[in-house]
């Protein structure tokens, strides 16, 4: 059986996930994400994962949410607020999303994850930090440099090539 | 623990949906880049929740991994949105036709 803060989060996160596709202003809309990815936080910590849920609210909440809210604010007024959709394209995307929710979601309760229930303690997250340094070490290192092979490469696209420094010594 | 491993897939599995929604419906770049996050998360939450069930520590450090890929998508998928409305003078994905530079 679920509990109260369960069906809570789940409203919450579906329902803003929704307000942030269906809203008329984009800035609203971010807001939504962020309250999204701030739900899903909340599963992270219902789950008996609090650093996977405190590195989701200070990248993603922290971030991302805020990175997207400043690019909304770099577009022009009239394009934040216009809505151009095909209205049968729309009703199919509807109807693609029922499906899909329904099929995966009656293969699922079909299956046996529904018997799947766990009374064993959560994993302790000093195993993760471990794990980081000892096992995945080499793959954090990959992870680093493509973190910032992704950063320079952010800033070399959105960088201006018609304005040209003034104060440059050469 | 009183909840079952089903309910937190199920609702990965509605985020997937409205996810898939927002992805093809949508003709705005920035809410195209809301429909991927979405989907990003919601195979997050299924990561941790399986890690929870299963129990061990390595879907919780795979979820890391991820989220910070996803940081990294994010940066260049903004960065590609401001170049696109530079050079079109719009948002609309529609109006995106030619990658010459």
């Amino acid at each position: 059986m679920v509990d109260s803060i369960f069906l809570a989060l789940s409203v919450l996160t579906i329902g803003s996930a929704i307000v942030a596709l269906e809203i008329r202003s984009l800035i609203y809309g971010s807001i939504g994400l962020m309250l999204t990815l701030s739900g899903i936080a909340g599963f992270f910590l219902l789950l008996d994962a609090p650093f996977v849920a405190m590195f989701q609210l200070s990248v993603y909440v922290g971030s991302i949410a805020v990175l997207i809210l400043f690019t909304v604010m770099l577009v022009r007024r009239e394009l934040i607020f216009n809505k151009i959709e095909d209205s049968r394209r729309r009703y199919a995307g509807i109807g693609l999303m029922i499906i899909m929710m329904l099929g995966i979601g009656t293969i699922i309760i079909g299956s046996g994850l529904k018997s799947m229930e766990t009374d064993t303690a959560s994993v302790d997250y000093k195993k993760i930090g471990e794990d980081f340094l000892t096992y995945y070490s080499p793959a954090l290192i990959v992870m680093a440099l493509i973190l910032a092979s992704a950063v320079i490469g952010a800033l070399a696209l959105a960088r201006r090539e018609d304005v040209t420094s003034d104060q440059r010594a050469d | 623990m009183t909840n079952a491993l089903i309910d937190f897939v199920l609702v990965s599995v509605a985020l997937l949906a409205i996810g898939i929604y927002g992805l093809s419906v949508k003709r705005n770049a920035i809410r195209m880049l809301f429909a991927v996050e979405m989907i990003v998360n919601s195979a997050n939450l299924n990561l941790v929740a399986f890690a929870r069930f299963i129990p061990n520590s390595q879907g919780q450090t795979l979820a890391l991994f991820s989220i910070a890929i996803a940081a990294a998508e994010v940066a260049v998928g903004l960065a590609l949105v401001i170049v696109a409305y530079r050079m079109y003078n719009n948002i609309d994905i529609a109006d995106f036709r030619s990658l010459k530079g």
